[in-house]
């Protein structure tokens, strides 16, 4: 720090003159590469043990890169890892978890933007009230509302089964997933919303109103187009929620459209059989790829989307 | 305000029912009446009012035993130990994501150069799921093949650290996979307040020859006290919901030496029949997240208020 203040004393005429390797510079740096490498590793781990063979991984070093290097466990873990008496691997969790994902991030942002709106534009009594009650829930652990969300779940799925004759069933069903996930995304989607909808310039609500536009007019040809970032937030955070969700998951779904988390540990962590430690790890990664994906690719958007939702908070 | 705009421009026809006016907005809104009154007001209170009934396959309203499960749960040694990791999970993942965030977010703060990069690659382990982040250090933790392993084959053939097989440093080794985790998102929203602060006393601290360390310390960081009690606030919030990463990496063992409590609950109610104790676990949850909250929100919107 002190050749900063060095630097004031003489001065600040022309262009400031940067040194490029203080000593301060070499800690701030080495602290961080340092740093980098710690978060870094795990990932590195991840990837060369998921390339060895197992007689090499039994040998040697987590951290050395492997002397042959076969796709083999990838291959493997996408296709025929067990977990119990089912050896499908894990593609079958990756399209439960697909199916999953897309109306659960559809359903969800629709609903939260649409309260958002109401929020915001078409305020009635009590809406704020609701509204708070909405932020507190999010602090509310999900293991007080879990099981009587069950019996809501199997109360009305059997009713609606019953009424349309169908063997229509929320509980263990994909649909009930859906449903769970939307309630447990509304607090902090809402917030999103209501938030991104006020800084909307309220002369263009009014100038529509008066040309005549009712309320899902105005949300679809006004708030809509207008808010198309806040949409792209959105969903960064809930595909990467709704993906690495695990709890619910094994709550509301039955082993046939289990997601790919719960797959997972299914895999990894079952007792029986040798267990085949490069599988694993490609299991691991894979399962890690679409969160991992989103993130590099948004990069600055996913920073704003957690920070929107946590800053508010 | 809108609605009344809107209500002056109806007069000139036949003025609606107060209660069907805005019927669409208010049809849109019955979502999130929904989920804030039946569940999170009612399923919560549903489940305080079991928590005092003998439920155990199923919910048995009718069976009221006051305090019975609650004196149960706490001479159970299962939930004593859930409490205990929690504990000491809560205590250090604070201390540390708080402090490790801290530093972090000061040394990029400093214009540096690869800023983006270095902050993709401290943030990029919240984009994992517990799951893989726990499996991830499981293995890494691996007592046989893991970084013990190497550590002994570099020479230090004493060197010990397994706690995944050992039930009294269990919990520091799902700390360490909790951190690696978190701490990239800590640095972010401390990274943010620390923007936020006003550069005049970055050149008064330099003018007066403050050295920057002294400056982060004592006069940027009393400065985002706001910053601070959301990332305290999100940390312990975060900290009672772990799950996933205990069941991930340990599945509570070696034994049930890395019990949490909101694993407890889960097997309480959907593994071992045992409802009643289960959701007064739960319970017991949500009072330790109101001993957090309350006094937060007090200062938040009580103060303002006042002041």
């Amino acid at each position: 720090m002190g050749d900063t203040s060095t630097e004031m004393m003489t001065g600040p005429r022309g262009p400031k003159k940067r040194r490029v390797m203080s000593s301060n510079n070499i800690i701030i740096y080495g602290t961080l590469a340092l740093v980098c490498l710690y978060y870094l590793l795990p990932l590195y781990v991840m990837i060369v043990t998921s390339l060895k063979g197992m007689p090499e991984i039994r040998l040697g070093n987590i951290f050395s890169p492997p002397v042959e290097v076969t796709f083999e466990p990838w291959v493997k873990a996408w296709s025929e890892a067990c977990t119990g008496i089912n050896c499908e691997g894990l593609s079958r969790g990756f399209s439960n978890s697909v199916k999953i994902l897309i109306p659960s991030v559809f359903v969800s942002i629709a609903v939260a933007s649409v309260s958002g709106y109401a929020l915001v534009n078409w305020r009635f009594k009590g809406s704020e009230t609701f509204f708070t009650i909405l932020i507190f829930g999010a602090f509310i652990p999900y293991q007080v509302m879990i099981y009587p969300i069950v019996i809501i779940l199997r109360e009305t799925g059997g009713f609606i089964g019953d009424v349309t004759g169908t063997d229509f069933r929320l509980m263990g069903s994909i649909w009930g997933l859906v449903i769970v996930h939307t309630i447990f995304g509304m607090p902090i989607l809402t917030l999103l919303f209501r938030n991104y909808f006020t800084s909307v310039p309220d002369e263009l609500f009014k100038a529509a109103r008066v040309d005549g536009a009712g309320f899902w007019g105005i949300y679809f040809k006004i708030m809509l187009p207008m808010s198309l970032p806040i949409f792209v937030v959105a969903m960064i955070l809930q595909v990467t929620g709704i993906w690495n969700d695990f709890l619910f998951g094994v709550i509301y779904t039955k082993p046939e459209t289990y997601p790919m988390t719960v797959q997972l540990n299914n895999i990894v962590n079952s007792v029986q059989g040798v267990k085949e430690y490069n599988v694993n790890m490609a299991a691991t990664l894979l399962t890690g790829l679409v969160p991992l994906t989103i993130y590099f690719v948004s990069g600055r958007l996913f920073v704003r989307g957690i920070a929107a939702g946590a800053v508010k908070g | 305000m809108s609605s009344t705009d809107a209500g002056q421009l109806d007069t000139a026809m036949k003025r609606p029912p107060r209660l069907l006016k805005n019927l669409a907005a208010k049809f849109a809104a019955v979502p999130m009446v929904l989920i804030a009154l039946v569940i999170f007001v009612g399923c919560t209170i549903w489940t305080i009012y079991h928590s005092f009934t003998r439920s155990r396959l199923l919910p048995a309203p009718e069976k009221w035993v006051g305090l019975e499960n609650y004196e149960r749960l706490w001479s159970e040694s299962r939930w004593l130990i859930s409490i205990e990791n929690l504990a000491i999970y809560g205590f250090f993942s604070l201390i540390l994501s708080l402090s490790i965030g801290f530093i972090l977010a000061a040394l990029l703060d400093r214009k540096i150069r690869f800023e983006n990069t270095i902050r993709t690659i401290i943030l990029y382990p919240f984009a994992l799921s517990f799951v893989v982040t726990g499996l991830a250090w499981q293995w890494i933790l691996n007592p046989q093949l893991g970084l013990q392993n190497v550590v002994r084959n570099w020479g230090w053939e004493t060197f010990t650290f397994d706690p995944l097989n050992n039930a009294e440093i269990v919990i520091y080794g799902i700390l360490i996979a909790g951190i690696w985790q978190g701490s990239g998102f800590v640095m972010v929203l401390l990274l943010a307040g620390m923007r936020g602060i006003d550069e005049d006393i970055w050149k008064a601290s330099r003018v007066e020859g403050i050295p920057a360390w002294k400056t982060y310390i004592f006069i940027v960081m009393p400065m985002m006290r706001p910053v601070f009690v959301t990332a305290i606030v999100i940390i312990a919030s975060g900290i009672i919901k772990v799950y996933d990463l205990v069941v991930a990496q340990t599945s509570g063992g070696p034994g049930i030496a890395s019990e949490v409590p909101a694993k407890y609950v889960i097997e309480k109610m959907f593994f071992s029949q045992n409802l009643g104790l289960g959701f007064a676990a739960s319970t017991m949850m949500l009072l330790s997240v109101l001993i957090v909250l309350i006094p937060w929100a007090y200062l938040e919107f009580g103060g303002k208020k006042n002041g």
